[in-house]
């Protein structure tokens, strides 16, 4: 490296939001967001395929819109606001009851959408980003909002239902 | 993995230009070999890199410079566009839509969504070579190698046009909509900026440069400006791809008339994945010119079109991109 650089090669420390809890991670440069997600905070929910933007299995929502987090240096993402499939399903206030699961998956279940499943959280994370930009979505703009999320078992149509029944439920919710 | 390197933060557009400067003193021979380049959006690079076909020392991030992402449009100036506006922002910006419709087009056409929302347009238009033999594990002639082995080789996404020694095509989809409306690139170094026509700045990659543009190893682009279109100017962009969404173009056209009336005052057909870069369909341009839109309807668009085609020279698998270009340039004009 030239001397006259500022040197930046080794670990550093970066706190970023996940799921709406601060985690910090300490992580060299080449780290995607991916491997930090996964290795460093033991969330493996976005799942590793292709590693090159070409499949969607690694989809999540930074800020407010889905990217592809092999693609995405963990380093850049320092104060940023990240969400995974993790964070979706929410404790119901019940004393002793489990989970809820969003909208989303609700659907998922219902439209029967997933057979090896190994796509899903990506699904997920591309619909609801398309969702929150989008509440009342036609069948086209569904089939475009995964577009960036291949499923080699071939589940599309059950997909594109489960987002359309999702967007209902979320609808209803109001 | 990709090979160890360091990441900075660069502050001012003048901060990246000198750390490229510093860092690329030595000026490699092969673009690949910079040891010091730029990270925007990081979609095409880390995947470089992932395959090792470049393996920098230091990343400079862009992204922590202020203002490069916005869209600012004057009737006066006419539309300013800072490098980091994302493929999804060109997209959805209203403006943009009405004015340069052919320019959101591209935009939407470009990529995935998860793409869109993370590329930048002053990075669309650095995209290395998607050519299965650049990407892959040859030593080709763009690579610095000395062979192009496409050429005789698994060719059908290369080009039919202007074929030099490397017959890859540019992979943009804003590059056509971007020289239909005469945008200009507006490029800082460390000691001076310029100012060159996004027209000339893809190149034909030449043995002394073995690159798809005219961008030096210290410099990054400032910012895009397209002049205000003349009233009655209307734009569209069409995209043949191998499935309907999230490819890299076989053909692409971007088309842009301003209309005098009845009359076609003024024609600009751009197309992608036929040349090493965008290519002007200057016989087509030529051909519909001056004339009406009558004539446009009776055939001249079609004549116009197999016209524009005529220089081509297909490879062994490529020959369907000819008639490909012909019909995208037909249904653009019949369009506008």
């Amino acid at each position: 490296m030239p001397s006259n650089l500022p040197a930046g090669h080794s670990r550093r420390t970066i706190t970023m939001t996940v799921n709406d809890e601060q985690h910090t991670v300490y992580v060299e440069p080449r780290r995607t967001l991916l491997d930090a997600l996964r290795e460093d905070l033991g969330l493996t929910g976005a799942k590793k395929v292709c590693d090159l933007g070409q499949c969607g299995a690694c989809t999540v929502i930074k800020g407010n819109r889905a990217i592809y987090s092999c693609l995405t240096l963990a380093v850049e993402c320092a104060g940023q606001s990240i969400q995974t499939i993790e964070g979706l399903a929410q404790a119901d206030p019940a004393p002793g009851s489990q989970l809820r699961l969003h909208a989303i998956q609700q659907a998922f279940i219902e439209c029967d959408a997933y057979q090896c499943g190994y796509c899903t959280p990506g699904q997920i994370m591309a619909i609801k980003a398309l969702l929150e930009h989008n509440p009342n979505p036609t069948l086209d703009e569904v089939k475009m909002g995964v577009s960036g999320n291949l499923c080699r078992c071939g589940a599309y149509p059950n997909i594109f239902r489960a987002a359309l029944r999702a967007a209902e439920l979320l609808r209803t919710a109001g | 993995m990709m090979k160890p390197f360091d990441h900075v933060d660069a502050n001012s557009a003048a901060r990246a230009a000198a750390l490229l400067g510093e860092g690329n003193q030595a000026a490699p021979s092969r673009p690949e070999d910079r040891p010091v380049r730029l990270i925007a959006g990081g979609t095409d690079l880390l995947t470089v890199m992932k395959d090792d076909i470049v393996s920098p020392q230091t990343l400079v991030n862009i992204k922590t410079v202020p203002d490069l992402d916005r869209i600012q449009f004057d009737v006066a100036t006419g539309l300013h566009l800072g490098p980091l506006v994302s493929l999804t922002d060109l997209e959805h910006d209203t403006l943009i839509n009405d004015r340069y419709t052919a320019l959101a087009q591209a935009a939407h056409l470009s990529a995935s969504p998860q793409l869109r929302n993370m590329a930048t347009i002053g990075g669309n238009l650095l995209q290395q070579s998607r050519c299965w033999y650049y990407r892959g594990p040859f030593h080709c002639w763009l690579k610095g190698g000395d062979e192009c082995y496409a050429r005789e080789g698994e060719n059908k996404y290369h080009a039919i046009l202007d074929q030099g020694q490397c017959i890859t095509v540019n992979p943009s989809d804003p590059a056509q909509a971007l020289i239909a409306f005469d945008a200009t690139l507006h490029i800082l170094g460390p000691s001076a900026q310029r100012d060159l026509k996004v027209e000339q700045f893809f190149i034909n990659p030449t043995p002394q440069r073995r690159a798809l543009n005219q961008l030096d190893d210290d410099e990054l682009i400032t910012a895009i400006t397209l002049p205000t279109p003349p009233p009655d100017t209307h734009s569209v962009y069409l995209k043949m791809m191998d499935r309907q969404t999230w490819g890299f173009a076989l053909v692409s056209v971007a088309a842009r008339i301003t209309w005098d009336g009845d009359r076609i005052a003024r024609a600009d057909i751009i197309m992608g994945g036929v040349a090493p870069t965008p290519y002007r369909a200057t016989i087509a341009e030529q051909e519909i010119t001056g004339r009406s839109r009558s004539d446009l309807h009776s055939g001249l668009a079609d004549r116009a079109a197999h016209k524009a085609m005529r220089d081509a020279h297909p490879l062994e698998h490529n020959a369907y991109k000819a008639p490909l270009g012909a019909a995208l340039i037909k249904r653009a004009l019949l369009a506008l």
